[in-house]
């Protein structure tokens, strides 16, 4: 098992988040996260999921996710030629202000927030970034926290939408690895 | 300057200008403005006695005739009626379009009256859904309908309509060519797995062409019968495959899996090579995945990406359409072929001495009941290939596939993957509606019969005379089989004394059919011919049988197919196989 995060442009047409759900969970694959918004296009959302699973399952994944006439690209956004981000909103309680400033300061985050005894932190950064500074904060006492899911963008000029404008789903293919090496 | 049309009469219109003759439903509040239009169209609408009957026919009709099948209904009770059917039909990839009405766009989502959600209801068991509640939007959706339905691998599309999208006014443009983003399914195979898939076949001393129900769906007979001869290797046909290579053919082991033969679940068991056409590796075939087949190497030809790997590690994936598939694979295998060439004679010899020491049998009865098996036989071979059968599911359904022989496609019809009771009369009328030339036997069981044999009297009243073997055992057979394997033969809850009640050859009266009773071994063969001479009425035949007959061979639930059994606690003699 492993973890893997894939990229998946959708047509932004009603249910068409409950189909990826229902996708999900009819196939019994388990969703670490999912994030969902608008793209540069206004006809298409961008859907990133965070998977823990083995390889071969991820190829069936991709496939049966491709099934879906809503779902027009996916792609692997491995950690290596990605970029991910995660966003965290956290309360914590501000009886030791001042270590709190300095930890939010080691780790480039944002206090927005300083009311009634509570200090809330803003972060953003990769999914271990986000675990690290959550793990230095505990100890102050989180009183509430909320995370977005993860969301990734491939480095570089590639873009996961010039796929849409022709043949995406040979290129998508293309993604499957071993299974699909077939494809044209 | 186009004029403007209702709703229901651009649904109408679309409806005709995606060439549809016949659709089967029931009107009801919500679809009720879509009726009116229909009364004056072309279109044939049979008004059925149930919507799971509309789901079915349109199955049957779409699984006789390969062309899109069409059911419609109303809101609620009307469209979760569909379910059924509609799963039914996802299971087996057939192409069908289902028509709902919605109650009115400002009503949804307020638990209104003959409410349900069942665009939500049906995600996962339909191809794609639509619910419109925009006019403009009906040509459009069905157009798109009937291209993802019957398009790539088939399978049902429901477009769920609000029934004031319905009555608004609107103009109706069809859109002559349709561009889904993301839906294109990949027909051309790839040539450099086509000619990997050549060099497995010109290695491989044991080849199977381990044939499913895609390559009816691609009309691809003909050119599998041209690469079975070419190889020369033996071929085995799923449940959803008969019917696709001839019966009568010497290399075909007739079907493999649960209740497969001997010959054909063997061939795959000792395979080097299954050269996978258009079947998914099923768990009815495969028995316990770990152990199946585990020498071969595999070659999966499919229309599906998602088919590959799902279930067995395919070595060469093709996608692509199974009749282009195979029409590049013939010369690519000729031309491996005139580099070497393996000798398939020893591989070839033992599956036909299997063949022959283990055909398909059955004892008569000791009590002097009637046979179901006999039954069966005695009525595909009066019948014959040219006939149309459909069953339902159970003990009758394994026997009709085992018993008749097939050398048509789409002359076999059932519910393969879904394992639906009740699917054989509906599906029937809906094969006969689609071919009112060819005779059409529904073989039911007696269980099977009484879940929908209502759609009798729409037969009756529409001029569909289709013909109905009930092969009556007074049970739900196959779970009795299971009871009595499994269950140390205690039968909860599986009699149905249905010898007693019903009547079946009364009720075929009053439902406008002609009734007949069949209870002797001697008379079957004069019942059938009786059966066959009426054609301007639907019969049924309630052909009453041995209780206790069960079907095999058999490889039990998550058993290997190692395992497989001939009868009860018998295996095949292996020692005296040379494999």
């Amino acid at each position: 098992m492993s973890q893997h995060t894939l990229a998946v442009l959708v047509e932004n047409s009603p249910g068409v988040l409950a189909r990826v759900a229902s996708l999900f969970s009819r196939r019994a694959y388990n969703i670490d996260s999912l994030a969902v918004g608008p793209t540069e296009n206004p006809d298409i959302s961008r859907m990133t999921i965070v998977l823990n699973l083995d390889g071969h399952v991820l190829d069936q994944v991709m496939a049966q996710l491709y099934k879906l006439v809503n779902v027009i690209a996916i792609s692997e956004m491995p950690l290596a030629s990605t970029v991910h981000r995660e966003l965290l909103l956290v309360k914590v309680s501000d009886k030791k202000s001042s270590d709190i400033h300095a930890v939010v300061e080691k780790f480039h985050a944002t206090i927005v927030d300083e009311t009634e005894g509570v200090i809330t932190v803003e972060a953003t950064g990769e999914t271990s970034h986000i675990a690290k500074l959550l793990a230095a904060l505990t100890p102050f006492g989180i009183k509430e926290l909320v995370q977005s899911g993860l969301v990734a963008l491939e480095r570089g000029s590639a873009a996961l939408s010039d796929r849409t404008l022709s043949a995406q789903g040979i290129s998508t293919l293309h993604e499957l690895g071993t299974q699909a090496d077939y494809q044209n | 300057m186009s004029t403007e049309i209702t709703g229901a009469s651009s649904l109408v219109k679309s409806l005709e200008a995606a060439g549809v003759d016949v659709m089967f439903g029931i009107p009801g509040g919500a679809i009720l403005p879509a009726y009116d239009p229909i009364y004056d169209s072309k279109i044939r609408h049979i008004l059925v006695r149930h919507e799971q009957g509309a789901g079915h026919a349109a199955t049957g009709y779409a699984q006789a005739t390969g062309r899109t099948g069409v059911c419609i209904a109303t809101s609620g009770p009307g469209a979760t009626n569909l379910v059924t059917p509609l799963a039914d039909a996802q299971m087996d990839s057939v192409p069908l379009v289902a028509i709902t009405g919605q109650v009115p766009s400002a009503a949804i989502g307020t638990d209104a009256f003959q409410e349900a959600d069942i665009r939500g209801v049906t995600m996962p068991i339909t191809k794609h859904n639509y619910l419109i509640t925009d006019p403009a939007d009906i040509p459009r959706a069905i157009a798109e309908a009937f291209h993802i339905a019957n398009t790539g691998r088939p399978g049902p599309v429901l477009v769920d309509i609000a029934k004031d999208a319905l009555q608004k006014m609107t103009n109706f443009k069809y859109p002559k060519n349709i561009q889904l983003a993301g839906y294109k399914p990949q027909l051309k195979p790839n040539d450099q797995a086509i000619r990997d898939a050549a060099a497995l076949i010109a290695q491989s001393s044991k080849p199977v062409l381990y044939v499913g129900g895609g390559i009816i769906k691609a009309n691809a007979s003909k050119e599998l019968l041209r690469l079975a001869e070419l190889i020369g290797a033996p071929v085995v046909t799923t449940l959803m495959a008969r019917g696709a290579f001839p019966d009568s053919h010497a290399l075909h082991l007739g079907m493999p899996g649960m209740h497969g033969t001997v010959a054909a679940v063997t061939a795959l068991q000792k395979s080097d090579l299954l050269i996978t056409l258009g079947a998914r590796f099923d768990d009815r075939v495969t028995g316990k995945l770990s152990t199946f087949a585990v020498h071969a190497k595999v070659i999966h030809a499919d229309i599906d990406p998602a088919e590959i790997g799902k279930n067995r590690f395919a070595d060469v994936a093709v996608i692509g359409d199974l009749a282009q598939t195979i029409t590049a694979l013939i010369p690519a295998v000729q031309a491996e072929f005139k580099k070497s060439r393996p000798d398939l004679t020893p591989w070839l010899r033992q599956m036909n001495s299997l063949k022959a020491t283990y055909p398909l049998g059955y004892n008569h009865p000791e009590d002097g009941s009637v046979s179901p098996q006999y039954v069966i036989e005695r009525l595909g071979a009066i019948a014959g290939p040219d006939s149309i059968y459909v069953a339902g599911v159970g003990q009758h359904q394994m026997w009709a596939s085992q018993f008749v022989k097939y050398e048509k496609p789409r002359t076999w019809l059932n519910s393969g993957g879904l394992g639906t009771m009740g699917y054989a009369v509906p599906a029937a009328m809906g094969a006969k509606v689609g071919m009112p030339d060819t005779t059409v036997w529904a073989i039911d069981g007696d269980g099977c019969f009484q879940m929908t044999n209502q759609e009798l009297v729409t037969c009756a009243l529409n001029n569909i005379p289709i013909k109905v073997a009930i092969i009556n055992n007074e049970s739900l057979g196959m779970v009795r089989q299971w009871q009595t394997m499994f269950y140390e033969s205690r039968y909860s809850n599986t009699s149905l004394d249905s010898k007693r009640i019903p009547d079946f050859v009364k009720l075929a009266d009053a439902m406008g059919c002609v009734g007949l009773r069949c209870d002797r071994t001697e008379d079957v063969d004069s019942v059938i011919h009786e059966a066959m001479s009426i054609n301007d009425q639907p019969v049924v035949v309630d052909f009453s049988v041995f209780r206790d007959a069960m079907v095999w061979p058999m490889v039990a639930a998550g058993a290997s197919n190692d395992d497989i059994m001939i009868a009860r606690g018998l295996a095949p003699d292996w020692d005296s196989q040379e494999l």
